[in-house]
């Protein structure tokens, strides 16, 4: 059954046609990753998924209801997270406070105005997300402020985040872009461990053949705009218009 | 102890003691001395430093925790101010219905000016504010001169209506009192050449002060306070969390309105008389300072900001020449010619050249205003220990470390 459905999405920036006439549709508890040369539309894509923009043309399904016209903040509320390109965190908070506040915000809607409680003492929002930060390795810096971490951490951080909401759909934009190896192989892990235990499906956005290739159950190939390919890791591997899909951009 | 965390409780009994002593606090130079008139313990300027500093805690939730920067704050005091006049004028002298409706009615305003200039953010909302704040100021002075007295402004007149009091007789003027006691009381102790001045509206006003402080504590650790936190950290990424900014923002202001409101009800209470100036964007101007002074998004630090500026604007503003010119007396009359025609600049009228100067140092070298600077220097000062203390606890829950300090 497809979670994510997209039919006949076109988006143009100016003279740019940034998507044309994409369709795609993500099976519930897969990984779906979206490939594609730089400035192929990708982010774009996602962007339409989450409100952040609206797409000139075409559909977008999630569960079966349609994500297009509704704000960002009641498409998170039905189930979508997103990990952004460029960490979205918040950099003056602690780690902690950092995913405290999404499961607020699972917890208690998209407003509560809970003023009189104090947040440290709200023990069952606390200790889910000291759990979350133990899973994703970030439990020691639980106190320390989001902007001092690296890159990488920040990254984790706000996966973190996203998983905190135990969120039906996780959109990931390049979640190991800025990573070391090892940062990498760890968030494979971390990504494929969260396939087990909750079912999780997610779209993942990769320039990291590495990582697409251990984690993707499907693969839709995106260059300028358009799905050029789309199918099994293995097959995609072999696939001529891919190869001169990237083959191309890379000459220029 | 009253559901703060250690640090918070030691912080709120430590201001409701300064609040409580303050008028020896504020009197540490003998009457009569020469330094007599550096005293700030008078009920006056007393009653300024408590009700400015509700102005400025208020102020602070939405700048501090937010982020959005108002221009035109000093409008909802003024609002304030006008309806607990209205209030005296046709109910009652009784203080308690005249700040609760100045309350009411500020934030209501504050609902209205907030929904319309959030819709901006950054400079385009300060912006909004305070063309509103000026608009208010201009509709005060002008056009709804039935309403506010215009230029002259209001007060309580002896043929008010004032339903609830019992009549006055003729040529006694109404007096602002909470059940009888008059709020400009006061009870003076001498002390071996000390006065110090104990008065009702002081006391009144300093424990509403402690309460609003309080309330604004629960306000910075509670996970409203938090979400407010994170709209000023990123509301872009708040958004895409599943927050929905608008309200929150909306509270915050519609919050911080009510603490200008009720500042305004106080003002009134203490000294029963409004004008249209109350509303001008120094006035609004002035919070801002106030809270880049003390430190913003801190909890004392506006207090602090408020009670500095307002001292400055008291006591800098009475030194003339020749109190200067006394003090330099001992010295050679070409070096106290200089020195007097230098610090008169500073003094007297001069005293915005001083908070200028003040206000640019503070910025420049202590960018959490004077609470940052002072938490700043203590961190510094305990680093390594706080190192080795973090370890030992690690175990232990902690609570969140990025919470504002003092
Ligand atoms: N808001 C926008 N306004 C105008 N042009 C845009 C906007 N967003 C993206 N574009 C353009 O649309 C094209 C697709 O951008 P997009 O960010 O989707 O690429 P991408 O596939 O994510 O690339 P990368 O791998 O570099 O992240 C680019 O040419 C980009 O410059
Ligand atoms: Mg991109």
């Amino acid at each position: 059954m497809a979670i994510l459905q997209v039919r006949n999405v076109s988006k143009r920036f100016g003279g740019l046609q940034a998507l044309n006439d994409v369709n795609l549709s993500v099976e519930k508890g897969t990984v779906h990753a979206i490939i594609g040369p730089n400035g192929a539309g990708k982010s774009t894509l996602l962007n339409c998924f989450v409100g952040r923009l609206i797409p000139d043309t075409g559909t977008v399904m999630f569960d079966g209801k349609s994500l297009l016209g509704i704000k960002p903040h009641q498409i998170n509320q039905i189930g979508v997270s997103r990990v952004f390109q460029t960490p979205e965190i918040f950099g003056d908070l602690t780690l902690l406070e950092n995913v405290m506040i999404p499961t607020f915000a699972h917890r208690d809607g998209a407003f509560k105005v809970n003023w009189w409680n104090r947040a440290d003492r709200e023990s069952d929002v606390q200790d889910h997300a000291e759990a979350i930060l133990q899973e994703i390795g970030l439990y020691e810096k639980r106190l320390e402020i989001a902007d001092s971490m690296s890159r990488g951490d920040k990254r984790r951080l706000e996966m973190a985040m996203c998983l905190s909401q135990d969120p039906k759909l996780l959109l990931l934009d390049e979640p190991t872009a800025g990573m070391s190896r090892a940062d990498t192989n760890a968030t494979i892990d971390l990504l494929k461990r969260l396939g087990e235990t909750r079912g999780l499906t997610k779209v993942i956005i990769e320039h990291d053949m590495h990582v697409v290739f251990s984690l993707a159950n499907y693969i839709s190939v995106l260059a300028q705009g358009t799905v050029i390919a789309e199918n099994t890791p293995e097959l995609i591997k072999g696939d001529p218009r891919v190869k001169e899909a990237y083959l191309g951009t890379e000459a220029e | 102890m009253f559901g703060l965390n250690r640090n918070d409780t030691l912080l709120l009994i430590v201001v409701a003691l300064l609040t409580m002593l303050a008028p020896f606090l504020l009197n540490p130079f003998p009457e009569g001395s020469s330094l007599a008139q550096f005293n700030g313990g008078y009920p006056d300027l007393m009653q300024r430093f408590v009700i400015f500093g509700i102005f400025a805690i208020g102020f602070n939730i939405l700048f501090g925790l937010t982020g959005y920067l108002s221009f035109g704050h000093a409008a909802f005091l003024g609002v304030g101010s006008y309806a607990a006049i209205w209030m005296m004028k046709l109910l009652t002298m009784n203080v308690i219905p005249a700040i609760i409706l100045s309350v009411i009615v500020a934030g209501l305003f504050s609902l209205l000016v907030g929904y319309i200039c959030l819709r901006r953010s950054g400079i385009y909302f300060s912006i909004l504010t305070l063309a509103f704040a000026q608009m208010s100021y201009a509709l005060a002075y002008s056009v709804l001169t039935p309403i506010t007295g215009g230029e002259t402004g209001l007060q309580p007149k002896l043929n008010d209506p004032r339903i609830l009091d019992a009549a006055v007789g003729s040529g006694v003027t109404p007096r602002a009192n909470l059940f009888g006691i008059e709020m400009g009381t006061s009870w003076q102790m001498d002390w071996n050449g000390w006065v110090f001045t104990f008065n009702a509206g002081y006391y009144l006003a300093a424990i509403i002060m402690l309460i609003a402080f309080y309330l604004s504590i629960r306000i910075f650790r509670s996970p409203f306070g938090l979400m407010l936190r994170a709209v000023k950290t990123n509301q872009n990424r708040l958004n895409y969390t599943g927050v929905n900014t608008k309200p929150y923002t909306l509270a915050a202001f519609v919050i911080s309105g009510m603490y200008a409101g009720l500042a305004g009800g106080l003002l009134v209470a203490m000294d029963t008389q409004v004008g249209p100036e109350r509303m001008f964007w120094t006035a609004s101007g002035e919070v801002v300072l106030m809270t880049i002074l003390g430190g913003v998004g801190t909890l004392i630090g506006p207090v602090l900001g408020a009670g500095l500026i307002k001292y400055m604007e008291n006591i800098l503003s009475k030194i003339n020449e020749s109190l200067l010119e006394a003090w330099f007396a001992f010295m050679p009359d070409a070096v106290s010619d200089v020195m007097v025609t230098l610090l008169s600049l500073f003094v007297g009228k001069g005293w915005h050249l001083t908070l200028g100067l003040l206000f640019m140092i503070v910025v420049i070298f202590l960018p959490g205003g004077l609470v940052g600077g002072l938490i700043g220097g203590g961190r510094r000062m305990f680093r390594s220990n706080d190192r080795k203390a973090t370890r030992k606890t690690k175990s232990n829950q902690t609570p969140p470390t990025s919470q504002t300090a003092e």
